[in-house]
């Protein structure tokens, strides 16, 4: 039963109480899972699945939290490497900020977000009156307040890979006469690449079940800002059986990445 | 060491017991109402009140959308008295037998259209909502003031594409407050509710819905008395605070 160590070793036998705790652990996660399961209207999940709002839905969430990943690989991957090898004064606050968001109420993300990006907003004002770019109550929004929210969960985990790598490899082909690209291409992000891909499911997962900023900057406005976290949300109010299923396909597609992605890149099994 | 551990251990578990055997003073409880967020403001007030009449009872208020309300007791939350701003939402969990006895109809609430302090876009009634490039706030659909407002909308003959359905009341008239949104459709208490934040505009009778708020004493409470006489409460000294926060007496 128990894994075996790098070295072929079976690990010490862990005393009897930790198991139970540890199951009692695993049961916590599972036992919501089955409650959707269980409660789920199995009769009629084909029609629900395949109502049009339903689609939409979807559709939208998948690319508001595709988008929000890509602007958040080009840059939050910088930011990982200047927050990993950069000194700089006020580096520690900056990069509290940074991650910041994972721990802010969604809804207070969003209504910062308006107070930057919305009409009356820091930055929104003047690309409203340059530009004519409005951001609430559009999709761009929406992708807009997926990325704050998801961003910070790529920076730490790339952060992490850069400091944990043996920058040696780096040096070597310094000296071997490459220039600062192909050093950055060639060998830094291969040798960081499972935490890179680690950060981009973490990242593009939570983009995905991201509620509190998207409705609170974004709207809720279906085929524009509904995402589906959002149909769910109101969903449950008019139509829980409905509600139930939609949660269930989030939920089905994230545990299929997360469980694929574990075993093809990070190299566990 | 190990005999005053399981000392200590024994004295809590029958202080834990003599806890639970010891009858609760009579007059100690606490009334859980599941209230519709329109009333935040009434509901705090007639519940302190509330509580000031009866010594030694606690009333717990619980503030969310109606919808969200119904949702949660019928899967299983409990409580005392569910306050709704809708009669269909009421419905529902009479029909699923969640309701003790009839509703009584408490307080009614009408329509205003929400804009900024000033009127800065000359919104004068509904046909101004449907303007080209106006950012107009509804509730959702499954929401009561969404249903109501669309009513309103069919009514007077407009159509309105809003820029966004939100989940709450209190959500429209913040967005306008904040200024990202040039109007909305809420409750004329939710207008008066939020002070010199916002302006309200006028609805016509003629195209105005009248929102009945019904009140009942949950199916699983287990201090229907005290409950019924909440509600009795509400419609009697409760009716000046709802006056005053801008309901219709009932």
């Amino acid at each position: 039963m128990a894994l075996p160590q790098p070295d072929g070793r079976r690990p010490a036998p862990a005393p009897v109480p930790f198991v139970i705790l540890a199951g009692a652990g695993a049961t916590f996660f599972v036992l919501p899972l089955l409650g959707l399961l269980v409660g789920a209207p199995w009769r009629s999940a084909w029609v629900l699945l395949t109502s049009s709002e339903a689609l939409t839905a979807l559709r939208l969430s998948l690319i508001a939290s595709l988008s929000a990943t890509a602007i958040a690989l080009l840059l939050g991957v910088p930011l990982a490497w200047v927050y990993a090898r950069v000194s700089f004064p006020g580096r520690a606050i900056l990069r509290a900020l940074t991650v910041l968001p994972m721990v802010l109420p969604p809804v207070v993300g969003g209504v910062a977000l308006l107070l930057a990006f919305g009409r009356r907003g820091l930055l929104g004002g003047w690309l409203a009156d340059v530009f004519g770019i409005h951001l609430p109550f559009t999709t761009a929004g929406a992708i807009l307040a997926e990325t704050f929210v998801a961003m910070p969960f790529l920076v730490i985990t790339v952060e992490a890979g850069l400091r944990s790598m043996d920058t040696r490899f780096e040096d070597a082909a310094r000296t071997l006469g490459a220039r600062r690209w192909t050093v950055l291409w060639r060998v830094t992000l291969p040798l960081v690449r499972p935490s890179l891909v680690a950060g981009t499911v973490l990242c593009w997962a939570r983009a995905l079940g991201e509620f509190g900023a998207t409705i609170t900057f974004a709207g809720n406005f279906p085929g524009r800002t509904q995402t589906m976290p959002l149909a769910v949300y109101l969903a449950l109010e008019s139509n829980p059986q409905s509600a139930i299923l939609l949660s269930l396909v989030l939920l089905l597609v994230s545990l299929a990445v997360l469980v694929g992605l574990r075993d093809r890149w990070l190299g566990t099994s | 060491m190990r005999s005053r551990v399981t000392a200590g251990l024994i004295a809590i578990l029958l202080a834990a017991c003599a806890g639970q055997r010891a009858p609760a003073a009579p007059t100690a409880s606490t009334l859980t109402v599941f209230a519709a967020s329109s009333l935040t403001d009434a509901f705090t007030r007639i519940g302190a009140d509330f509580q000031t009449a009866h010594p030694g009872t606690t009333v717990h208020l619980t503030f969310a959308g109606s919808s969200t309300l119904a949702a949660q007791i019928q899967q299983g939350a409990t409580g005392d008295v569910f306050a709704s701003a809708d009669q269909a939402t009421m419905q529902r969990l009479a029909d699923a037998g969640l309701v003790s006895g009839s509703p009584s109809i408490f307080a009614r609430n009408r329509l205003q259209i929400v804009v900024a302090p000033g009127n800065p876009r000359h919104i004068g009634g509904l046909a101004d909502l449907s303007r080209a490039g106006l950012i107009v706030l509804l509730c959702a659909p499954s929401v009561p003031c969404g249903r109501y407002a669309s009513q309103a909308l069919h009514a007077a003959g407009v159509t309105v594409t809003p820029a966004s359905q939100e989940p709450d009341v209190k959500a429209v008239v913040s967005k306008v407050a904040l200024g990202e949104a040039d109007a909305g459709i809420v409750y004329v208490t939710d207008v008066k509710a939020a002070g010199a934040g916002v302006q309200g505009v006028d609805i016509p009778a003629r195209f105005n819905v009248t929102a009945d708020y019904p009140m009942a004493v949950l199916q699983d409470s287990r201090q229907a008395a005290l409950a019924r006489a909440f509600i009795n409460y509400v419609l009697a000294g409760g009716q000046q605070i709802l006056a005053r926060d801008g309901f219709a007496a009932a």
